[in-house]
Protein backbone atom coordinates (compact mmCIF):
# COMPACT_ATOMS: atom_id res chain seq x y z
CA UNK A 1 0.00 0.00 0.00
CA UNK A 2 0.78 3.83 -0.74
CA UNK A 3 2.86 4.50 2.37
CA UNK A 4 1.08 8.02 2.78
CA UNK A 5 -2.10 6.34 2.63
CA UNK A 6 -1.07 3.97 5.47
CA UNK A 7 -0.28 6.50 7.24
CA UNK A 8 -3.70 8.21 6.67
CA UNK A 9 -5.61 5.16 7.89
CA UNK A 10 -3.61 5.04 11.17
CA UNK A 11 -5.39 7.52 11.96
CA UNK A 12 -3.01 9.98 13.98
CA UNK A 13 -4.07 13.80 12.40
CA UNK A 14 -0.63 14.55 10.99
CA UNK A 15 -0.03 17.61 8.97
CA UNK A 16 1.99 16.93 5.50
CA UNK A 17 5.31 18.47 7.73
CA UNK A 18 4.86 16.00 10.04
CA UNK A 19 3.65 13.04 8.14
CA UNK A 20 7.01 14.05 5.62
CA UNK A 21 9.08 13.47 8.31
CA UNK A 22 7.87 10.41 9.36
CA UNK A 23 7.94 8.89 5.95
CA UNK A 24 11.26 10.69 5.08
CA UNK A 25 9.92 12.68 2.35
CA UNK A 26 9.39 16.68 1.23
CA UNK A 27 5.43 18.10 2.53
CA UNK A 28 5.45 19.05 -1.61
CA UNK A 29 5.69 15.21 -2.00
CA UNK A 30 3.42 14.65 0.68
CA UNK A 31 1.15 16.32 -0.70
CA UNK A 32 1.27 15.49 -4.16
CA UNK A 33 0.90 12.07 -3.43
CA UNK A 34 -2.28 12.74 -1.64
CA UNK A 35 -3.53 14.77 -4.66
CA UNK A 36 -2.72 11.88 -6.96
CA UNK A 37 -4.47 9.51 -4.24
CA UNK A 38 -7.37 11.77 -4.91
CA UNK A 39 -6.81 12.01 -9.02
CA UNK A 40 -7.49 8.53 -8.56
CA UNK A 41 -10.69 8.40 -6.42
CA UNK A 42 -8.99 6.43 -4.15
CA UNK A 43 -8.77 9.38 -1.34
CA UNK A 44 -12.43 10.97 -2.26
CA UNK A 45 -11.89 13.46 0.53
CA UNK A 46 -11.85 14.77 4.33
CA UNK A 47 -14.53 15.33 6.57
CA UNK A 48 -14.82 16.48 10.15
CA UNK A 49 -16.70 13.54 12.05
CA UNK A 50 -18.91 14.92 14.60
CA UNK A 51 -20.86 13.38 16.94
CA UNK A 52 -24.75 13.20 15.71
CA UNK A 53 -26.00 14.49 19.04
CA UNK A 54 -24.20 17.30 18.72
CA UNK A 55 -27.68 18.80 16.44
CA UNK A 56 -29.88 16.56 17.39
CA UNK A 57 -31.96 19.26 17.92
CA UNK A 58 -31.85 20.88 14.26
CA UNK A 59 -30.98 17.72 12.12
CA UNK A 60 -32.66 14.23 11.82
CA UNK A 61 -31.02 11.26 9.85
CA UNK A 62 -33.00 8.43 8.49
CA UNK A 63 -31.72 5.43 6.36
CA UNK A 64 -34.37 4.29 3.56
CA UNK A 65 -34.35 1.36 1.91
CA UNK A 66 -35.33 1.00 -1.58
CA UNK A 67 -36.44 -0.99 -4.10
CA UNK A 68 -35.89 -0.77 -7.83
CA UNK A 69 -36.63 -1.95 -10.76
CA UNK A 70 -33.06 -2.54 -12.86
CA UNK A 71 -32.86 -1.49 -16.51
CA UNK A 72 -31.82 -3.42 -19.54
CA UNK A 73 -28.91 -1.05 -20.00
CA UNK A 74 -27.08 0.00 -16.75
CA UNK A 75 -28.82 -2.21 -14.23
CA UNK A 76 -29.36 -0.07 -10.85
CA UNK A 77 -26.55 2.74 -11.70
CA UNK A 78 -28.69 5.18 -13.42
CA UNK A 79 -31.29 5.88 -10.76
CA UNK A 80 -28.54 5.04 -8.13
CA UNK A 81 -26.34 7.64 -9.60
CA UNK A 82 -29.41 10.54 -9.46
CA UNK A 83 -30.38 9.92 -6.11
CA UNK A 84 -26.87 10.33 -4.89
CA UNK A 85 -26.82 13.83 -6.85
CA UNK A 86 -29.46 15.25 -3.53
CA UNK A 87 -27.76 17.28 -0.75
CA UNK A 88 -29.38 15.41 1.68
CA UNK A 89 -28.12 12.29 0.49
CA UNK A 90 -25.47 10.97 2.49
CA UNK A 91 -24.11 7.64 1.44
CA UNK A 92 -26.06 5.48 -0.68
CA UNK A 93 -25.14 2.00 -1.85
CA UNK A 94 -26.33 -0.80 -4.10
CA UNK A 95 -27.28 -4.21 -1.50
CA UNK A 96 -27.82 -7.70 -1.95
CA UNK A 97 -30.95 -9.03 -0.27
CA UNK A 98 -34.60 -8.07 0.59
CA UNK A 99 -34.30 -4.44 -0.69
CA UNK A 100 -31.80 -2.84 -3.64
CA UNK A 101 -30.90 0.60 -2.50
CA UNK A 102 -29.89 1.97 0.57
CA UNK A 103 -29.68 5.81 1.10
CA UNK A 104 -28.44 7.23 4.21
CA UNK A 105 -30.15 10.58 4.31
CA UNK A 106 -29.83 13.88 6.61
CA UNK A 107 -32.26 16.43 6.87
CA UNK A 108 -33.34 19.42 9.22
CA UNK A 109 -36.60 17.94 10.15
CA UNK A 110 -38.80 14.66 10.21
CA UNK A 111 -41.36 16.37 7.73
CA UNK A 112 -38.28 17.02 5.33
CA UNK A 113 -36.96 13.75 5.07
CA UNK A 114 -40.85 12.77 4.85
CA UNK A 115 -40.81 15.04 1.76
CA UNK A 116 -37.86 13.99 0.44
CA UNK A 117 -38.83 10.38 0.09
CA UNK A 118 -42.90 11.39 -0.87
CA UNK A 119 -41.68 13.67 -3.77
CA UNK A 120 -38.51 12.78 -4.80
CA UNK A 121 -37.31 9.17 -4.15
CA UNK A 122 -41.16 7.88 -4.61
CA UNK A 123 -41.30 9.60 -7.51
CA UNK A 124 -38.68 8.58 -9.82
CA UNK A 125 -38.89 6.24 -12.57
CA UNK A 126 -38.05 2.55 -11.27
CA UNK A 127 -38.22 2.88 -7.90
CA UNK A 128 -41.16 0.43 -6.72
CA UNK A 129 -40.93 0.81 -2.95
CA UNK A 130 -39.49 2.97 0.06
CA UNK A 131 -38.96 1.70 3.90
CA UNK A 132 -37.86 4.79 5.92
CA UNK A 133 -36.29 4.49 8.93
CA UNK A 134 -35.34 7.28 11.37
CA UNK A 135 -31.72 7.00 13.47
CA UNK A 136 -32.47 7.45 17.14
CA UNK A 137 -29.38 7.45 18.51
CA UNK A 138 -25.33 7.08 17.75
CA UNK A 139 -23.26 5.01 19.34
CA UNK A 140 -20.37 5.01 17.29
CA UNK A 141 -19.39 6.88 14.09
CA UNK A 142 -16.98 6.16 11.53
CA UNK A 143 -15.30 4.14 13.98
CA UNK A 144 -15.49 6.70 16.68
CA UNK A 145 -17.01 4.88 19.90
CA UNK A 146 -19.31 8.03 21.68
CA UNK A 147 -19.94 6.84 24.71
CA UNK A 148 -16.10 5.78 25.68
CA UNK A 149 -15.27 7.71 28.24
CA UNK A 150 -11.88 9.42 28.96
CA UNK A 151 -8.73 8.25 28.27
CA UNK A 152 -7.70 5.48 30.60
CA UNK A 153 -5.47 7.62 33.59
CA UNK A 154 -1.84 6.54 32.10
CA UNK A 155 1.52 7.30 34.37
CA UNK A 156 3.97 9.81 32.25
CA UNK A 157 6.78 7.78 33.05
CA UNK A 158 6.86 4.49 34.28
CA UNK A 159 9.45 1.52 34.53
CA UNK B 1 17.65 0.64 49.56
CA UNK B 2 17.31 3.94 47.43
CA UNK B 3 13.58 4.44 45.41
CA UNK B 4 13.78 4.31 41.83
CA UNK B 5 15.19 6.86 39.90
CA UNK B 6 12.07 6.33 37.73
CA UNK B 7 9.90 7.76 40.25
CA UNK B 8 11.17 10.90 40.97
CA UNK B 9 11.03 11.66 37.23
CA UNK B 10 7.37 10.90 37.79
CA UNK B 11 6.85 13.15 40.49
CA UNK B 12 8.52 16.10 37.94
CA UNK B 13 6.61 15.30 34.59
CA UNK B 14 3.17 14.55 36.49
CA UNK B 15 3.25 18.00 37.83
CA UNK B 16 4.00 19.67 34.19
CA UNK B 17 1.48 20.78 31.99
CA UNK B 18 2.05 19.97 28.24
CA UNK B 19 5.13 17.73 28.58
CA UNK B 20 5.59 15.35 25.98
CA UNK B 21 6.87 11.82 27.94
CA UNK B 22 9.01 9.58 26.09
CA UNK B 23 9.07 7.95 29.68
CA UNK B 24 6.17 5.18 29.39
CA UNK B 25 7.19 1.78 30.28
CA UNK B 26 4.21 0.45 28.90
CA UNK B 27 2.13 0.14 25.51
CA UNK B 28 -0.06 2.65 24.50
CA UNK B 29 -2.69 0.70 23.11
CA UNK B 30 -5.31 -0.49 25.43
CA UNK B 31 -6.19 -4.23 25.74
CA UNK B 32 -7.47 -5.49 22.38
CA UNK B 33 -11.79 -5.36 22.84
CA UNK B 34 -11.84 -8.96 22.33
CA UNK B 35 -9.25 -9.57 26.15
CA UNK B 36 -11.28 -7.29 27.30
CA UNK B 37 -14.90 -8.48 26.38
CA UNK B 38 -13.87 -12.22 27.85
CA UNK B 39 -13.03 -10.34 31.32
CA UNK B 40 -16.29 -8.43 30.99
CA UNK B 41 -17.99 -11.76 30.35
CA UNK B 42 -16.20 -13.21 33.47
CA UNK B 43 -17.66 -10.97 35.64
CA UNK B 44 -21.24 -10.87 34.16
CA UNK B 45 -20.70 -14.85 35.25
CA UNK B 46 -19.73 -14.08 38.48
CA UNK B 47 -16.71 -15.49 38.27
CA UNK B 48 -15.15 -13.93 41.01
CA UNK B 49 -13.70 -16.93 43.37
CA UNK B 50 -10.30 -17.69 44.21
CA UNK B 51 -8.26 -20.04 41.28
CA UNK B 52 -6.45 -22.75 42.09
CA UNK B 53 -2.89 -21.38 43.64
CA UNK B 54 -1.24 -22.44 40.70
CA UNK B 55 -4.21 -20.54 38.54
CA UNK B 56 -6.47 -21.70 36.44
CA UNK B 57 -6.04 -24.95 34.99
CA UNK B 58 -7.09 -23.82 31.47
CA UNK B 59 -4.93 -21.32 31.17
CA UNK B 60 -1.92 -23.38 32.38
CA UNK B 61 -2.72 -25.51 29.65
CA UNK B 62 -2.56 -22.87 27.02
CA UNK B 63 0.46 -21.55 28.64
CA UNK B 64 1.86 -24.50 27.84
CA UNK B 65 1.18 -24.80 24.32
CA UNK B 66 2.16 -21.42 23.99
CA UNK B 67 5.20 -22.06 25.30
CA UNK B 68 6.11 -25.43 23.55
CA UNK B 69 5.29 -23.79 20.15
CA UNK B 70 6.91 -20.44 20.34
CA UNK B 71 9.83 -21.12 23.20
CA UNK B 72 10.66 -24.66 22.35
CA UNK B 73 10.46 -26.25 25.68
CA UNK B 74 7.93 -28.27 27.27
CA UNK B 75 6.14 -27.77 30.17
CA UNK B 76 3.58 -30.57 32.14
CA UNK B 77 1.15 -27.87 33.64
CA UNK B 78 -0.29 -30.00 36.19
CA UNK B 79 3.64 -29.15 37.94
CA UNK B 80 5.94 -27.33 35.74
CA UNK B 81 3.34 -23.87 35.85
CA UNK B 82 2.66 -21.44 37.83
CA UNK B 83 0.58 -18.35 37.22
CA UNK B 84 1.83 -14.92 39.18
CA UNK B 85 0.83 -11.11 39.79
CA UNK B 86 2.78 -10.17 36.79
CA UNK B 87 6.44 -11.25 36.04
CA UNK B 88 6.90 -8.62 38.67
CA UNK B 89 5.50 -11.34 41.49
CA UNK B 90 7.34 -14.18 39.51
CA UNK B 91 10.76 -12.33 39.30
CA UNK B 92 10.13 -11.80 43.21
CA UNK B 93 9.19 -15.40 44.32
CA UNK B 94 11.61 -17.35 42.46
CA UNK B 95 14.69 -15.55 43.85
CA UNK B 96 13.38 -15.77 46.81
CA UNK B 97 12.73 -19.57 46.86
CA UNK B 98 16.41 -20.38 44.94
CA UNK B 99 18.47 -17.43 47.06
CA UNK B 100 19.78 -17.99 50.71
CA UNK B 101 21.35 -14.80 52.14
CA UNK B 102 24.50 -14.52 51.21
CA UNK B 103 24.52 -16.07 47.37
CA UNK B 104 25.29 -14.38 44.92
CA UNK B 105 23.16 -13.54 41.55
CA UNK B 106 24.80 -12.00 38.08
CA UNK B 107 22.84 -10.00 35.84
CA UNK B 108 23.31 -7.67 33.04
CA UNK B 109 22.87 -3.54 33.33
CA UNK B 110 21.64 -1.04 32.25
CA UNK B 111 18.73 -3.22 32.85
CA UNK B 112 14.83 -3.35 34.78
CA UNK B 113 15.05 -1.52 37.74
CA UNK B 114 13.46 -4.62 39.99
CA UNK B 115 16.60 -6.60 39.60
CA UNK B 116 19.04 -5.45 41.68
CA UNK B 117 16.84 -4.75 44.60
CA UNK B 118 15.16 -8.05 44.33
CA UNK B 119 17.84 -9.64 44.77
CA UNK B 120 18.96 -7.46 47.64
CA UNK B 121 15.76 -8.31 49.33
CA UNK B 122 16.94 -11.54 49.56
CA UNK B 123 19.96 -11.05 51.25
CA UNK B 124 21.61 -12.05 48.36
CA UNK B 125 24.76 -10.15 46.62
CA UNK B 126 23.99 -8.69 42.98
CA UNK B 127 26.77 -9.02 40.75
CA UNK B 128 26.47 -6.38 37.82
CA UNK B 129 27.98 -7.07 34.10
CA UNK B 130 28.25 -4.21 32.14
CA UNK B 131 26.79 -4.38 28.15
CA UNK B 132 28.09 -1.85 26.21
CA UNK B 133 26.25 -0.41 23.21
CA UNK B 134 28.98 -1.63 20.61
CA UNK B 135 27.57 -4.65 21.16
CA UNK B 136 23.85 -3.58 20.52
CA UNK B 137 23.81 -4.42 24.65
CA UNK B 138 23.79 -7.81 24.33
CA UNK B 139 25.77 -9.72 26.94
CA UNK B 140 29.41 -10.87 26.36
CA UNK B 141 30.78 -14.43 26.97
CA UNK B 142 34.19 -12.62 28.16
CA UNK B 143 32.63 -10.50 30.52
CA UNK B 144 30.76 -12.73 31.93
CA UNK B 145 33.20 -14.74 32.72
CA UNK B 146 34.95 -12.12 34.08
CA UNK B 147 32.22 -11.51 36.71
CA UNK B 148 31.95 -14.87 37.92
CA UNK B 149 32.58 -15.84 41.54
CA UNK B 150 32.58 -18.71 44.05
CA UNK B 151 28.79 -18.80 45.44
CA UNK B 152 27.19 -17.46 41.99
CA UNK B 153 23.96 -19.59 42.49
CA UNK B 154 21.83 -17.88 39.28
CA UNK B 155 21.99 -15.95 36.18
CA UNK B 156 19.13 -13.30 35.30
CA UNK B 157 19.14 -12.60 31.63
CA UNK B 158 16.10 -10.21 30.08
CA UNK B 159 16.72 -10.46 26.08
CA UNK B 160 14.95 -8.20 24.52
CA UNK B 161 15.99 -6.09 27.29
CA UNK B 162 14.22 -2.91 29.30
CA UNK B 163 15.84 -0.27 28.66
CA UNK B 164 18.77 -0.90 25.96
CA UNK B 165 16.53 -3.85 23.55
CA UNK B 166 19.33 -5.48 23.48
CA UNK B 167 18.44 -8.94 22.05
CA UNK B 168 20.58 -12.30 22.19
CA UNK B 169 21.73 -14.50 19.63
CA UNK B 170 21.19 -18.08 19.50
CA UNK B 171 24.79 -18.69 19.41
CA UNK B 172 25.53 -16.18 22.34
CA UNK B 173 22.82 -18.28 24.08
CA UNK B 174 24.49 -21.51 23.29
CA UNK B 175 28.04 -19.84 25.31
CA UNK B 176 25.87 -18.77 27.95
CA UNK B 177 23.98 -21.98 28.12
CA UNK B 178 27.50 -23.74 28.03
CA UNK B 179 28.95 -21.65 30.96
CA UNK B 180 25.52 -22.00 33.14
CA UNK B 181 26.23 -26.09 33.05
CA UNK B 182 30.07 -25.58 33.94
CA UNK B 183 29.44 -23.05 36.89
CA UNK B 184 26.34 -25.45 37.58
CA UNK B 185 24.67 -21.88 37.88
CA UNK B 186 20.37 -21.86 37.45
CA UNK B 187 19.37 -19.25 35.13
CA UNK B 188 16.57 -17.13 35.53
CA UNK B 189 14.66 -15.87 31.95
CA UNK B 190 12.69 -13.28 31.95
CA UNK B 191 11.29 -13.07 28.30
CA UNK B 192 8.30 -10.41 28.66
CA UNK B 193 9.20 -8.70 25.67
CA UNK B 194 9.82 -11.61 23.70
CA UNK B 195 7.39 -11.11 21.24
CA UNK B 196 8.02 -7.70 20.05
CA UNK B 197 11.35 -8.74 18.38
CA UNK B 198 11.43 -6.97 15.13
CA UNK B 199 14.43 -8.27 13.08
CA UNK B 200 14.10 -12.15 13.15
CA UNK B 201 12.92 -14.81 15.39
CA UNK B 202 13.12 -14.55 19.20
CA UNK B 203 14.98 -17.67 20.95
CA UNK B 204 14.44 -18.43 24.24
CA UNK B 205 17.37 -20.19 26.37
CA UNK B 206 14.98 -23.14 27.35
CA UNK B 207 15.04 -24.09 23.83
CA UNK B 208 18.53 -25.07 23.66
CA UNK B 209 20.01 -28.82 24.82
CA UNK B 210 20.39 -28.99 28.68
CA UNK B 211 18.89 -25.60 29.60
CA UNK B 212 15.69 -26.32 30.46
CA UNK B 213 16.23 -28.49 33.73
CA UNK B 214 18.34 -25.02 34.84
CA UNK B 215 16.08 -22.54 33.61
CA UNK B 216 12.93 -20.55 35.32
CA UNK B 217 11.56 -19.14 32.51
CA UNK B 218 9.40 -15.75 33.05
CA UNK B 219 6.79 -14.31 31.09
CA UNK B 220 3.54 -12.43 31.05
CA UNK B 221 1.07 -10.48 29.35
CA UNK B 222 1.59 -7.00 30.15
CA UNK B 223 3.53 -5.91 27.17
CA UNK B 224 2.46 -8.45 24.00
CA UNK B 225 -0.99 -7.77 24.89
CA UNK B 226 -1.13 -4.48 26.34
CA UNK B 227 -2.32 -5.97 29.63
CA UNK B 228 -0.66 -4.27 31.73
CA UNK B 229 -3.15 -3.36 34.61
CA UNK B 230 -4.40 -7.39 34.05
CA UNK B 231 -1.43 -7.70 36.46
CA UNK B 232 -0.66 -11.98 35.41
CA UNK B 233 2.74 -13.36 34.57
CA UNK B 234 4.15 -17.13 34.85
CA UNK B 235 6.90 -19.31 35.50
CA UNK B 236 7.86 -22.20 34.29
CA UNK B 237 10.70 -24.57 35.33
CA UNK B 238 11.29 -27.78 37.07
CA UNK B 239 8.73 -29.24 39.30
CA UNK B 240 11.15 -28.56 42.50
CA UNK B 241 11.73 -24.64 41.97
CA UNK B 242 8.07 -24.13 40.55
CA UNK B 243 6.56 -25.89 44.03
CA UNK B 244 9.30 -22.91 45.87
CA UNK B 245 7.70 -20.70 44.11
CA UNK B 246 4.09 -22.31 45.08
CA UNK B 247 4.93 -22.23 48.59
CA UNK B 248 5.86 -18.45 48.46
CA UNK B 249 3.13 -17.37 46.13
CA UNK B 250 0.43 -19.63 48.57
CA UNK B 251 1.29 -17.82 51.65
CA UNK B 252 1.80 -14.09 50.36
CA UNK B 253 -0.35 -14.27 47.71
CA UNK B 254 -2.66 -16.96 47.08
CA UNK B 255 -3.54 -16.26 43.36
CA UNK B 256 -3.83 -14.17 40.08
CA UNK B 257 -6.92 -12.09 39.57
CA UNK B 258 -8.98 -14.54 38.50
CA UNK B 259 -10.75 -12.22 35.92
CA UNK B 260 -7.38 -11.57 34.44
CA UNK B 261 -6.19 -15.32 34.44
CA UNK B 262 -9.47 -15.67 31.83
CA UNK B 263 -8.27 -12.47 29.73
CA UNK B 264 -4.95 -14.31 29.90
CA UNK B 265 -6.39 -17.29 27.99
CA UNK B 266 -7.99 -15.24 25.70
CA UNK B 267 -5.19 -13.20 24.59
CA UNK B 268 -3.34 -16.95 24.16
CA UNK B 269 -6.28 -18.62 22.36
CA UNK B 270 -6.90 -15.48 20.05
CA UNK B 271 -4.79 -12.51 20.59
CA UNK B 272 -2.34 -13.07 17.70
CA UNK B 273 -3.70 -10.85 15.49
CA UNK B 274 -3.66 -8.21 17.56
CA UNK B 275 -0.53 -8.51 19.09
CA UNK B 276 1.09 -8.48 15.85
CA UNK B 277 -0.38 -5.45 14.71
CA UNK B 278 0.88 -3.86 17.81
CA UNK B 279 4.30 -4.64 17.23
CA UNK B 280 3.73 -3.91 13.26
CA UNK B 281 3.10 -0.04 14.90
CA UNK B 282 6.24 -0.03 17.24
CA UNK B 283 8.14 -1.47 14.42
CA UNK B 284 7.31 1.95 12.50
CA UNK B 285 7.89 4.10 15.45
CA UNK B 286 11.02 2.70 16.18
CA UNK B 287 12.08 3.12 12.85
CA UNK B 288 10.96 6.88 13.04
CA UNK B 289 12.63 7.45 16.53
CA UNK B 290 15.74 6.02 15.79
CA UNK B 291 16.65 7.84 12.33
CA UNK B 292 15.52 10.96 14.02
CA UNK B 293 17.72 10.82 17.14
CA UNK B 294 20.86 9.43 14.74
CA UNK B 295 19.86 13.35 12.51
CA UNK B 296 20.16 15.00 15.38
CA UNK B 297 23.55 13.91 16.40
CA UNK B 298 22.26 11.65 19.04
CA UNK B 299 23.76 8.58 18.31
CA UNK B 300 21.17 5.52 18.43
CA UNK B 301 21.45 1.91 17.58
CA UNK B 302 18.10 0.34 16.24
CA UNK B 303 16.98 -2.47 19.16
CA UNK B 304 16.08 -5.11 17.84
CA UNK B 305 13.21 -5.55 20.81
CA UNK B 306 10.98 -3.99 22.88
CA UNK B 307 9.83 -0.58 22.94
CA UNK B 308 12.84 1.61 23.95
CA UNK B 309 15.50 3.49 22.05
CA UNK B 310 18.65 3.96 24.23
CA UNK B 311 20.25 6.92 22.52
CA UNK B 312 23.93 8.01 23.37
CA UNK B 313 23.95 11.31 25.10
CA UNK B 314 27.31 12.06 25.39
CA UNK B 315 28.32 13.93 22.20
CA UNK B 316 26.42 16.99 24.18
CA UNK B 317 28.89 16.90 27.44
CA UNK B 318 26.21 16.11 29.73
CA UNK B 319 25.48 13.55 32.11
CA UNK B 320 22.62 11.34 31.78
CA UNK B 321 20.90 13.05 34.39
CA UNK B 322 21.72 16.95 33.38
CA UNK B 323 20.66 15.98 30.19
CA UNK B 324 16.84 14.63 30.93
CA UNK B 325 16.83 17.40 33.79
CA UNK B 326 17.74 20.01 31.58
CA UNK B 327 15.27 18.69 28.75
CA UNK B 328 12.54 18.02 30.65
CA UNK B 329 12.98 21.98 32.63
CA UNK B 330 13.81 23.65 29.03
CA UNK B 331 11.55 21.32 26.54
CA UNK B 332 9.10 19.63 28.82
CA UNK B 333 10.49 16.34 27.03
CA UNK B 334 10.60 13.28 29.28
CA UNK B 335 13.63 10.69 29.05
CA UNK B 336 14.59 8.48 31.51
CA UNK B 337 18.58 8.99 32.74
CA UNK B 338 20.17 5.68 31.49
CA UNK B 339 22.00 5.88 35.20
CA UNK B 340 18.11 4.79 36.98
CA UNK B 341 19.45 1.57 35.26
CA UNK B 342 22.66 0.94 36.55
CA UNK B 343 25.37 2.93 37.09
CA UNK B 344 26.35 1.86 33.19
CA UNK B 345 23.57 3.80 31.81
CA UNK B 346 25.40 6.66 32.64
CA UNK B 347 26.16 8.62 28.68
CA UNK B 348 22.69 7.60 27.96
CA UNK B 349 18.65 7.94 27.90
CA UNK B 350 15.51 5.61 27.73
CA UNK B 351 12.92 6.89 25.32
CA UNK B 352 10.12 4.61 24.74
CA UNK B 353 8.44 4.69 21.24
CA UNK B 354 5.37 3.18 22.60
CA UNK B 355 3.82 6.21 21.77
CA UNK B 356 2.23 8.22 19.26
CA UNK B 357 3.98 9.45 15.87
CA UNK B 358 2.64 13.17 16.43
CA UNK B 359 4.60 12.80 20.26
CA UNK B 360 7.90 10.99 18.92
CA UNK B 361 7.59 14.15 16.37
CA UNK B 362 7.09 17.17 18.68
CA UNK B 363 9.87 15.50 21.32
CA UNK B 364 11.84 15.30 18.57
CA UNK B 365 11.75 18.81 17.34
CA UNK B 366 11.70 20.07 21.31
CA UNK B 367 15.26 17.90 21.35
CA UNK B 368 16.65 19.59 18.59
CA UNK B 369 15.86 23.35 20.03
CA UNK B 370 17.35 22.08 23.11
CA UNK B 371 20.50 20.63 21.59
CA UNK B 372 20.88 23.74 19.59
CA UNK B 373 20.70 25.74 23.04
CA UNK B 374 23.40 23.86 24.49
CA UNK B 375 26.01 25.09 21.24
CA UNK B 376 25.73 28.76 22.49
C1 LIG C 1 12.01 -6.43 31.95
C2 LIG C 1 10.74 -6.35 32.69
N1 LIG C 1 10.36 -7.39 33.46
C3 LIG C 1 9.22 -7.36 34.16
C4 LIG C 1 8.37 -6.27 34.12
C5 LIG C 1 7.12 -6.30 34.95
O1 LIG C 1 6.08 -6.81 34.21
P1 LIG C 1 4.68 -7.28 34.82
O2 LIG C 1 3.69 -6.24 34.40
O3 LIG C 1 4.41 -8.61 34.15
O4 LIG C 1 4.81 -7.40 36.28
C6 LIG C 1 8.71 -5.17 33.33
C7 LIG C 1 7.84 -3.98 33.27
O5 LIG C 1 8.20 -2.91 32.86
C8 LIG C 1 9.92 -5.21 32.58
O6 LIG C 1 10.29 -4.19 31.81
Amino acid sequence: MNKVLKLILEGEQLSSEQMARVLELTPAEVEAQIAQLKDEKILLGWRPVLNPSFDEETRVRAVIELKVSPEVSGGFDRVAERISQFDQVESCYLMSGAYDLLVIVNADNLYKVANFVHNRLARIDGVLSTGTHFMLRAYKESGYAIAASEAPERLPVTQ
Amino acid sequence: MPKSGIRDFFAIVSQMKDAVSLGIGEPDFVTPFHIRDVAISALERGHTSYTDNRGLIALRKEISKYVAANYGAEYNPETEIITTVGVSEALDAVLRAILNPGDKVIYHEPCYVSYCPSIKLCHAEAIAVETKAEDKFAITIEALRKAWQPGVKALLINFPTNPTGGTASRELLEEIAKFAIEKDMLVISDEIYSELTFDGNHTSIVSIPGMRERTVFLHGFSKAYAMTGFRVGYACGPADIIDGILKIHQYGILCAPTISQEAAIEALRNGRKSMLEMREKYRERRDFIVRRFNELGLRCHSPRGSFYAFPDITSTGLSSMEFAKGLLSAERVAMVPGTAFGSCGEGFCRASFSTSYANIDEACLRIERFLKSLKH
